[in-house]
């Protein structure tokens, strides 16, 4: 065999070709490293193997080995080794590499074998491809027609299942659709841990069911939607809104909580209509939980702020920014960041506030982590906050050193990013007392006190970074544009420290990296060009102290005991 | 660069005269003067439209009066000059058409876009939009141009249905098609 084998790798031969994988390897995965695809329903990268579509077969045979010297058999005209196929096709996914496995998967046996259990499957199913959500991403339309025999010969009457079963809050089920895979199953009881479905009764009256007196409502629910090959299970929300064909798919993350999910955010025309996760084995597998994907909602907020005011006075944006300037140069400003900003603006704010040699804080919302994909750190990237030193500690729930010091009078304006201040602890009486500036996505009691406002993008809006939980930096990419006339983040921010004498720094990520990469020492070498999809994980050692208020998730481990406000 | 010199042919008596060229386009003239018409009075008279004509776009219903239309988008998708634009939408619960699930909320066809190809006809799975005998549109301004749902289904009208697909999937679950 050619390819020379590592020590812990196997060398399998699939199709004539060898290929050297770590022993145990599925066929389906090894498969797959050949660009070869063996089409499968049930079999999930990230589940456990059942085996029951059966779509998967291949043709699977071992090396002839001489009974009495236990040596491989040569094949005299050729000089390669004996092989024995089985005279039964095996199930791929089932099967594991082991030295010497030859698997075909293009012979006649294979092919009909496919367009066999394709037949099965497609005996009772509905012909609903114009009304059903999966239509354009669905396993069973690419492999019917790949693998299909084109045309029916069933011509008894279909089963009659039910077609609306409403199996929880955000999941319908389509009876008549469902090939029985039982991924969904399967993800319930492996990864949530919630076991709510099941099959009921036997033969063509299998039914997937939720337990008696219980519902399909965890907070994963929207995953089963996403691992259903066919249009079984849909989103509530999603259903009906628009065709699979016509979104497009933007790398994001997802900015609920600090471990970063990495997702796909699907748009049209500047409209956004569903959020599904984006695999990352290191960070989410192929998961996320459903809280994060209505999270696009805000985009069309009816509160979301759309314009530039000086004392509620619709103005140009030149202007708000140039009295943003004059308010915040007159001294004794104070800089609030948040844990919802990128690096990148969390570098300029850091930058703004030490032209303005102001105090920079963030507020820090801390809610129950769920041990999977939602952490107690409800701010997406207050490690980005870290790193690039806008603050060294970690931050308060409560701004309660600010109010004192606006009290006595110590802090006369503060420049607030995006963060609600009357939320993070701070009087009406308080705002009452000092001038802000606020940069935010959404109207609130503070964008109400403020003297400016400066409307900002969604996470959605914008290109960035953010610092996860394992101090990994993940970009994320502008899936829709901002409202009209609402400047780019960067731009707002680098243009209020040019006019705070800050120094010049152009608004472009890639320029901006540049910088980023010279001043912050974590991120040196880094360009945003560059880091890959999956993110890179800095080195967290100077952080190492802290306490974390984050709990043990999916792919993560505190380092330190984690605060005693979480569990 | 090579000069042929071509020789004038002098013109005859008969020639000279006009009289035959003249006696000649007179009898053309006079054979289409009573001949059949071969122009219509347009628009009082109209043409006969031949079958499979591609005229305007438009949205039919089947002759239950159920519109066909399921919102698949699949002619939004084709339409070459995208003309066509849908919001799909669910049918609601308890109506008599609630099994078919889904119904376009909106369908606009933007007639200074359409080209008349026919793509959608052709590609829909519902045999619901046709490229009808209406073949002139007017209108004072752009906004008239675009024809929105119930002006569709105004120019379609009513075809015959040889499938009645959705209401035999109705009438199976009404059966519950026992197996």
């Amino acid at each position: 065999m050619s390819a020379p084998a590592k020590p812990d790798l196997v060398t399998v031969n699939i199709d004539g070709r060898d290929l050297a994988v770590p022993k145990g390897t599925n066929v389906i995965e090894a498969a797959r490293q050949l660009g070869i695809e063996i089409p499968h329903y049930c079999y999930h990268p990230k589940l456990s193997v059942v085996g029951n579509c059966r779509m998967c077969l291949v043709e699977m045979g071992l090396p002839a080995v001489d009974p009495a010297t236990r040596q491989p058999l040569l094949n005299p005209a050729t000089g390669r080794p004996r092989v024995n196929w089985m005279p039964r096709p095996q199930i791929g996914c089932a099967t594991n590499a082991m030295p010497g496995l030859h698997i075909r998967t293009n012979t006649p046996l294979v092919r009909e074998c496919r367009e066999g259990v394709t037949e099965f499957l497609l005996l009772n199913h509905p012909l609903d491809c114009p009304i059903c959500d999966q239509a354009g991403e669905c396993r069973l339309q690419e492999f019917s027609t790949s693998y299909g025999r084109g045309y029916s010969r069933f011509v008894e009457q279909k089963n009659v299942k039910p077609k609306q079963t409403r199996l929880g809050p955000r999941v319908m089920l389509d009876d008549e659709r469902c090939i029985l895979c039982s991924r969904c199953v399967r993800f319930c009881q492996e990864v949530v841990h919630d076991d709510v479905l099941g099959f009921t009764d036997r033969g063509s009256y299998s039914t997937l069911t939720c337990y008696p007196g219980r519902q399909l409502e965890n907070n994963y629910s929207l995953n089963t939607v996403d691992i259903c090959p066919v249009g079984a299970l849909t989103s509530t929300d999603f259903r009906f809104k628009m065709r699979v064909w016509f979104l497009k798919a933007t790398p994001g993350i997802d900015p609920e909580s600090s471990v970063g999910a990495n997702t796909e955010v699907w748009s049209r025309e500047g409209v956004i209509y569903r959020i599904t996760p984006r695999r990352n084995d290191e960070v989410n597998d192929t998961w996320m939980a459903d809280s994060g994907r209505t999270l696009y909602q805000q985009v069309h907020a009816a509160d979301r702020l759309a314009g530039y005011t000086i004392d509620g006075q619709a103005t140009a944006p030149d202007m708000a920014l140039k009295a943003a300037a004059d308010l915040l140069g007159s001294g004794r400003a104070a800089v609030v960041g948040s844990g919802g900003n990128s690096v990148e603006e969390q570098f300029l704010a850091k930058k703004i506030s030490a032209a303005l040699s102001a105090p920079a804080m963030l507020v820090s919302r801390v809610g129950q982590g769920d041990g999977l994909l939602v952490s107690a750190d409800r701010n997406p990237n207050v490690r980005g906050a870290l790193v690039t030193g806008l603050i060294s500690a970690l931050p308060a729930p409560q701004l309660a050193a600010l109010g004192a010091d606006i009290d006595t009078g110590k802090v006369k304006i503060i420049l607030t990013l995006g963060e609600d201040l009357t939320a993070a602890g701070l009087t009406s009486a308080q705002l009452a007392k000092v001038a802000i500036v606020y940069l935010g996505t959404h109207r609130n009691a503070t964008s109400a006190a403020a003297r400016v406002v400066i409307p900002t993008l969604t996470v959605f809006e914008k290109n960035g970074m953010f610092i996860n939980q394992q101090f990994r930096l993940q970009k994320f990419a502008r899936a829709v544009p901002g409202p009209h006339g609402v400047a780019d983040d960067l731009v707002t921010l680098s243009r209020l420290l040019a006019a705070l004498g800050g120094g010049t720094i152009v608004p472009d990520l890639h320029s901006l990296w540049a910088v980023l990469a010279v001043e912050v020492k974590p991120l040196a070498g880094i360009s945003y060009a560059s880091l890959s999809a999956t993110g890179r994980v800095l080195d967290a050692s100077p952080w190492a102290g802290l306490p974390f208020v984050e709990g043990e998730s999916l792919h993560f481990k505190p380092a330190a005991q984690p605060a005693a406000a979480t569990a | 660069m090579a000069v042929i010199p071509v020789q004038r042919q002098p013109l005859s008596l008969a020639e000279r005269t006009y009289v035959p060229q003249i006696l000649a386009g007179l009898r053309v003239t006079l054979r289409h003067f009573f001949a059949p018409n071969v122009t219509l009075s347009y628009p009082e008279q109209r043409p006969a439209i031949p079958p499979g004509y591609r005229g305007v776009p438009t949205l039919v219903k089947d002759p239950l009066g159920r519109e066909k239309c399921v919102s698949c988008q699949l002619c939004e998708f084709v339409c070459p000059p995208k003309a066509i634009r849908i919001t799909p939408g669910a049918i609601p619960a308890g109506t008599p058409a609630a099994h078919v699930e889904k119904a376009p909320q909106a369908f606009d066809i933007d007639m200074l876009r359409c080209i008349y190809c026919g793509l959608c006809e052709e590609v829909c799975p519902e045999e619901a939009i046709f490229l009808q005998n209406q073949f002139s549109m007017s209108g004072y301004s752009r906004d008239e141009m675009v024809n929105h749902k119930d002006r569709l289904y105004e120019l379609g009208g009513t075809l015959p249905d040889s499938h009645f697909k959705w209401d035999k999937k109705k009438e199976a679950a009404a059966h519950g098609n026992a197996h």
